[in-house]
């Protein structure tokens, strides 16, 4: 069994399924920074498919993106967190 | 050899990405969620990266790989405080079993500002100010 059978027969289900998990927080989370720490976990995830891509298609491009993709996870929960304490309470 | 190793740092990896998803979903509250996501993700794609150095060894992909590396744990705790930070503020329940909040009434309400003593009262300021400032005459009915 070569790496890439073995990357794409249980590494890839189980990222997706954690994927799916953490989108059901997302969809369902009570609050607005519930659904801020699931967006920064799927991009976390996003990227973690990135690392097993580069692996199977032997092209090391990819990991550009992620570099990106975390970066943008970043930005995206400070712009929320300041956001939301600006918020004031009626 | 060097393919049973990259199996098994993946492995590793994914099966810690699988135990923050699930500690997402299970979790009874936020502050919980937000404790589980931080540590296990971030070593979880940590992992995963470093199978990625070891798979192709070139100095493209190891420098890459490691400042993604090094990125994702800088921000990853600022992110995770922020936004705790964040949703206390704005008042997110804590859990329903939860016995004591060390930190209740430490935040000043309106400024946001944290204090090591409790600020039960609305802080003292100058009459000047309070003059100026108009925009909480009205808010508290009392």
């Amino acid at each position: 069994m070569s790496l890439i059978t073995y990357i794409n027969l249980v590494i890839i289900p189980m990222l997706s399924l954690s994927g799916l998990l953490v989108f059901f927080r997302f969809m369902r989370g009570p609050s607005i920074p519930d659904r801020v720490v699931a967006l920064d976990l799927l991009i976390t995830i996003g990227i973690g498919f990135i690392a097993c891509f580069c692996i199977i298609y032997d092209k090391s491009v990819f990991l550009d993106i992620a570099m990106i993709l975390g970066l943008l996870a970043f930005l995206g929960t400070v712009a929320f967190s300041y956001y939301l304490e600006k918020i004031r309470k009626k | 050899m060097s393919q049973i190793i990259i199996a098994t740092i993946l492995t590793l990896g994914a099966v810690f990405v699988l135990l923050a998803a699930i500690g997402v979903v299970k979790m009874p509250d936020l502050f919980l969620r937000i404790s589980v996501t931080t540590k296990a993700a971030t070593l979880g794609v940590g992992l995963m990266l470093i199978g990625v150095i070891i798979h192709f060894g070139t100095f493209y992909t190891t420098t890459r790989s490691i400042a993604i590396v090094l990125f994702i744990f800088l921000t990853a705790p600022i992110g995770a405080h922020l936004i705790g930070r964040a949703a206390y503020i704005v008042g997110v329940p804590l859990w329903k079993n939860n016995r004591i909040d060390q930190l209740e009434g430490h935040y000043h309400k309106s400024t946001h500002v944290l204090h090591s003593e409790k600020v039960e009262n609305p802080v003292l300021r100058d009459e000047n100010e309070i003059a100026k400032d108009t925009s909480n005459v009205n808010l508290d009915p009392k």
